[in-house]
């Protein structure tokens, strides 16, 4: 066993001819241009989600493993049927049907998947950092589905995707995210797209629901949900857990409510065109009330919807350039080389020169 | 049985607690029996450029024996401090059993004496570890034991640690203590702060540890026990030991390798290779234990090496076990960290690594200064030699070093266990 | 990367400049090759009753319009009468995995397919993957009664069975130069590469 494992080496490690993949792990791999994009790309997607038959040949052949540590129905059916959308092929993988509960480790579980030929993988574990731990152990693509407090980077997506389409640009936007930002992969990343975009968030938590730190995060933190409601053109309401009762984060539901519960009477006080978004389940009652969940300003559903749409722009992005990588850097979801620069050696130029190159823009 | 003396280290520089001189130094049926200029002996070692030291001291050893012999044992870890220029080192108890009754102690001990170090243990404070109940200290403070630690954890319980110090000042032993506040620590990952907060793992904030340095302190001085506090991470524990020895209690206290030279921003990748307790803090708490090693409120260098297997670090970071190798990095990274970043002297860092730690421990054939008589337990550095370390090589079983790709300056050539030649040109010899 | 850099990088020809050689058709050729083109259309569909052009992102779409626009001329309809649709075929490359794919424009086909005719547009004609990939993504819409094709420069180079119904220019060229077409004319040239 261990001299097995000494001969094991990171696919970071190995030498600059092997090849590495793209990954999104975390939106912060990405830049504004690259956000841009994906949100770009989740357009095209969105048409496609409306044809009659709503599926592309793009992804044929290409096979996607959901290999999920941590139960979510939802999203894994939002990423099977994104894969599905694109024609790639989906092998799905749950921790209670695994051999893990065999003891196997995360390490062999996805060497022994990566032997049956798979060109990407959508993670999913209750604790931080494992799909970034997966990115080092194989060369297919590792596209974080959520981890422990961590990320969840196309939650953010589709949430920067449904917010630019009723608000058109986030740029000098308000946000206001509201609820449990200490235990929230969804906050953490919803953060890193917002700003990113240029909107401005305001996080509202009592300070038990709070990082012990913010002081790098570009955010403000305030306690008073009532001052900052009328400012905000978002705001996303996050879960409210039952069991951070217990971890004595918070008195009780009921104080909490009081205190940061979007009720009819608060989100009255919203300006007309705001939104409230929220990433699912809902607590109805806790963190929203029943009525203002349902409301039309309430987009929540959309959300979802477009859940689909923004996870085929993701693997699209990933698995079109997967193939022909070998100047990427593995942490980037689109190596800028492969994405403009696809020269072809010297001596395949003839050959290679794709149709498209014989088209000029006509735009001048 | 030879009146012709066995070896002369030749042309080094001596650096032990009397200072700092340029003499040969000749060894003889493991005892040092001359000291002076133009010395000979049937073996000559060069020691051109070089240091010579006494044989460093760890109080802080994981050597994983019984129990996790895969990761470690005795031998294996004793070759690792050979390497570092170790004579002497300290296993701690949290082995499987756990060091905690005569018995474990005999064959520890026993292990220890056919390796290439003086293999010292500590016993623990409570049976099993567990915090719950003393463990027989008497008995294995007859076999020899001298430190008594939970080391993994804390003692949490107050008046548990109040009996441990009365009982142990009655022995004449010390208490070491891992300070850790449990309940503000569970099921966390990394030092709380920016970097846990981006990387969405449980942090234990500096006050962890604080609370039981403070704790420690008030008892010791209610009790009067000799109180080792074992890695301090914290700028808040630095200033508490300092405060506290200022008053002229007699405490002591150790810093890691790792707490110089690392920081919490090291997780960043989720390597559990950085994963270890007390966690990797900010570069204010660099910087604070730095300055405490260089004033002395901090005594001693302690590697707390702690070897783990490859697919344990490969967990999931908040699963994974805490702990880093150290033994044979140590006195390069505080050559590296403390003398080249302008902290301490060679010989300041020496001191703390051989001298202050062996009197800590009551190890009497070890640190001490190099005149004829003293046993032949020494180290020769060549302290112009750079070198990057790898993750390849090395003597310990495993492999979590979480320094790969750091260059260092100082490598021991050769290190003397009683006379013997232990390690000679960087090799283990046996 | 600078702005500039990565925009001209991000966009076609990729990886370089178009540099024009020479001249082949100017607007006015192209304006009488539109005005065959439509009489041939309507010749071989008797008028233009079941027609849905779609033109191919990028550079079938103007042409699409240009097209539309004679055919409503010719046949007396009011303009915009005839149904024009736009189709990114990206997704249904074979090169994808290749070489960058990159949906970049809008597929808007708002109508049924069913039963009409399909007239593919396009600027230019060369290896016939656009068109296969085109086929393909017409036949998820609907299932039109013919498909056509019809291209402002046919240049050679044919790697499928596809042939163009209806032409505007043939052009015999080298595989590696490159054609292109704007409303104002035809130009023959080549990629400069930075």
């Amino acid at each position: 066993m261990t001299s097995s494992r000494a001969t094991r080496t990171d696919t970071e490690s190995q030498g600059a001819g092997s090849r590495s993949s793209a990954h999104l792990l975390s939106i912060a791999d990405l830049d504004r241009e690259e956000i841009e994009e994906l949100l770009r790309l989740t357009d095209t997607f969105v048409e496609v989600g409306r044809r009659p038959i709503p599926k592309v040949p793009a992804l044929r052949g290409r096979t996607v493993v959901m290999l999920f540590f941590e139960d979510s129905t939802r999203t894994r059916l939002s990423f099977e049927t994104a894969a599905k959308r694109l024609s790639a092929d989906t092998m799905s993988f749950s921790v209670s049907s695994s051999s893990l509960n065999k003891g196997e480790s995360v390490r062999d579980t996805i060497e022994t998947i990566e032997a049956m030929g798979i060109d990407a993988v959508v993670v999913r574990h209750k604790s931080s950092g494992v799909p970034a731990q997966i990115a080092r152990w194989t060369s297919a693509s590792v596209i974080n589905a959520g981890d422990g407090w961590h990320q969840h980077p196309t939650q953010a997506l589709l949430d920067a995707y449904t917010a630019r389409s009723h608000l058109g640009s986030l740029e000098g936007r308000r946000i206001a995210i509201v609820g449990d930002i200490k235990h929230s992969r969804v906050a953490r990343s919803n953060i890193e797209i917002f700003t990113s975009l240029g909107a401005q968030v305001t996080l509202v938590a009592p300070r038990t629901l709070l990082p012990s730190s913010t002081n790098s995060w570009p955010v403000d933190v305030t306690q008073d949900l009532d001052s900052v409601l009328p400012t905000v053109d978002i705001c996303y309401l996050l879960r409210m857990q039952q069991e951070r009762m217990t971890e004595a984060l918070v008195p009780s539901l009921r104080e909490y409510t009081a205190s940061y519960g979007l009720t009819s009477a608060r989100a009255d006080r919203m300006a007309e065109s705001a939104i409230i978004m929220h990433p699912g389940p809902m607590n109805r009652g806790v963190e929203i009330a029943s009525e203002v969940a349902d409301r039309p300003s309430a987009v929540i559903t959309e959300q979802v919807a477009n859940g689909v749409a923004v996870r085929s722009a993701v693997l699209f992005a990933l698995l079109s350039a997967a193939r022909q990588s070998s100047n990427s850097s593995p942490d980037q979801l689109i190596s800028h080389e492969e994405l403009i620069s696809p020269e072809e050696p010297a001596s395949q130029a003839e050959s290679l020169v794709p149709e498209e190159t014989a088209h000029v823009r006509n735009s001048q | 049985m030879n009146s012709h003396p066995d070896t002369v280290i030749k042309g080094g520089r001596i650096i032990d607690a009397s200072g700092e001189h340029s003499a040969d130094v000749v060894i003889s049926e493991g005892h040092i029996v001359a000291v002076g200029p133009n010395l000979d002996a049937k073996r000559v070692i060069d020691a051109a450029g070089c240091i010579v030291s006494p044989g460093l001291v760890d109080l802080h050893a994981h050597l994983r024996q019984p129990g996790k012999e895969e990761t470690e044992t005795i031998a294996s870890g004793a070759r690792a401090a050979a390497l570092g220029g170790y004579t002497a080192v300290l296993a701690m108890p949290n082995t499987t059993p756990a060091i905690d009754c005569a018995a474990v102690v005999r064959e520890v001990l026993d292990l220890g004496r056919e390796s290439v170090c003086d293999v010292h243990t500590s016993g623990a404070i409570t049976v099993g570890r567990s915090g719950e109940q003393l463990a027989p200290m008497a008995e294995m403070a007859a076999l020899g034991v001298r430190i008594f630690t939970d080391d993994g954890t804390g003692v949490q319980d107050d008046r548990l640690m109040r009996r441990a110090m009365e009982y142990a000042s009655g022995l004449g032993v010390t208490l070491a203590q891992h300070c850790e506040v449990n309940s503000l620590s569970e099921g966390t990952c990394m030092h709380e702060g920016e970097w846990s907060a981006r990387l969405g793992l449980p942090g234990q904030p500096s006050e962890s540890e604080e609370l039981m340095v403070m704790r420690d302190i008030a008892l010791a001085r209610m009790t009067g026990a000799k109180i080792h506090f074992q890695p301090m991470s914290t700028s808040g524990s630095a200033a508490l030991i300092a405060a506290a020895k200022a008053k002229g209690m007699t405490i002591t206290a150790e810093a890691a390798p790792h707490h110089f030279t690392l920081t919490d921003a090291c997780c960043e990748n989720y390597d559990a290779t950085f994963k270890v307790h007390p966690p990797l803090r900010t570069q204010a708490d660099v910087d604070a234990i730095k300055a405490a090693l260089a004033v002395g409120s901090l005594d001693a260098i302690a590697t707390d090496h702690a070897p783990h297997a490859a697919e344990d670090k490969e967990l999931p970071f908040d699963q994974a076990p805490p702990g880093m190798l150290g033994l044979e990095y140590a006195l390069a990274l505080a050559f590296t960290e403390l003398v080249d970043g302008g902290a301490m002297t060679e010989a300041e860092v020496l001191g703390a690594m051989s001298s202050k730690p062996a009197a800590i421990a009551g190890m009497q054939n070890h640190g001490q200064i190099l005149v004829p008589g003293v046993s032949a337990n020494l180290c020769v550095i060549d302290p112009t030699h750079r070198w990057r370390i790898d993750a390849t090589g090395g003597a310990s079983l495993s492999r979590n070093v979480p320094y790969v790709g750091r260059e260092v300056r100082g490598k021991v050539r050769h290190t003397f266990l009683f006379g013997e030649s232990v390690v000679h040109d960087g090799e283990v010899q046996r | 990367m600078p702005v500039a850099e990565r925009e001209r990088r991000m966009s076609r020809p990729y990886g370089g400049v178009f540099v024009a050689r020479s001249r082949i058709m100017d607007a006015d050729d192209i304006t009488r090759a539109l005005r065959r083109m439509a009489h041939e259309i309507l010749e071989r569909n008797h008028g233009s009753e079941e027609l849905i052009l779609i033109g191919l992102q990028t550079g079938g779409v103007h042409l699409a319009h240009a097209l539309a626009a004679t055919l409503e001329d010719i046949e007396e309809l009011d303009p915009r009468t005839l149904p024009v649709c736009t189709l990114d075929v990206a997704l249904y490359r074979d090169d994808i995995g290749i070489r960058p794919v990159i949906p970049e424009e809008v597929t808007d086909i708002p109508f049924d397919l069913d039963s009409k005719v399909v007239v593919l547009v396009d600027d230019v004609l060369f290896t016939g993957r656009t068109i296969r990939a085109a086929l393909d993504a017409v036949i998820d819409f609907g299932r039109p009664r013919m498909v056509q094709l019809a291209v402002m420069v046919d240049r050679g180079h044919r790697e499928l069975p596809i042939r163009p119904d209806f032409v505007g220019k043939n052009l015999p060229t080298r595989r590696h130069e490159l054609v292109n077409v704007t409303i104002d004319g035809v130009e023959l040239g080549e990629l400069q590469k930075p």
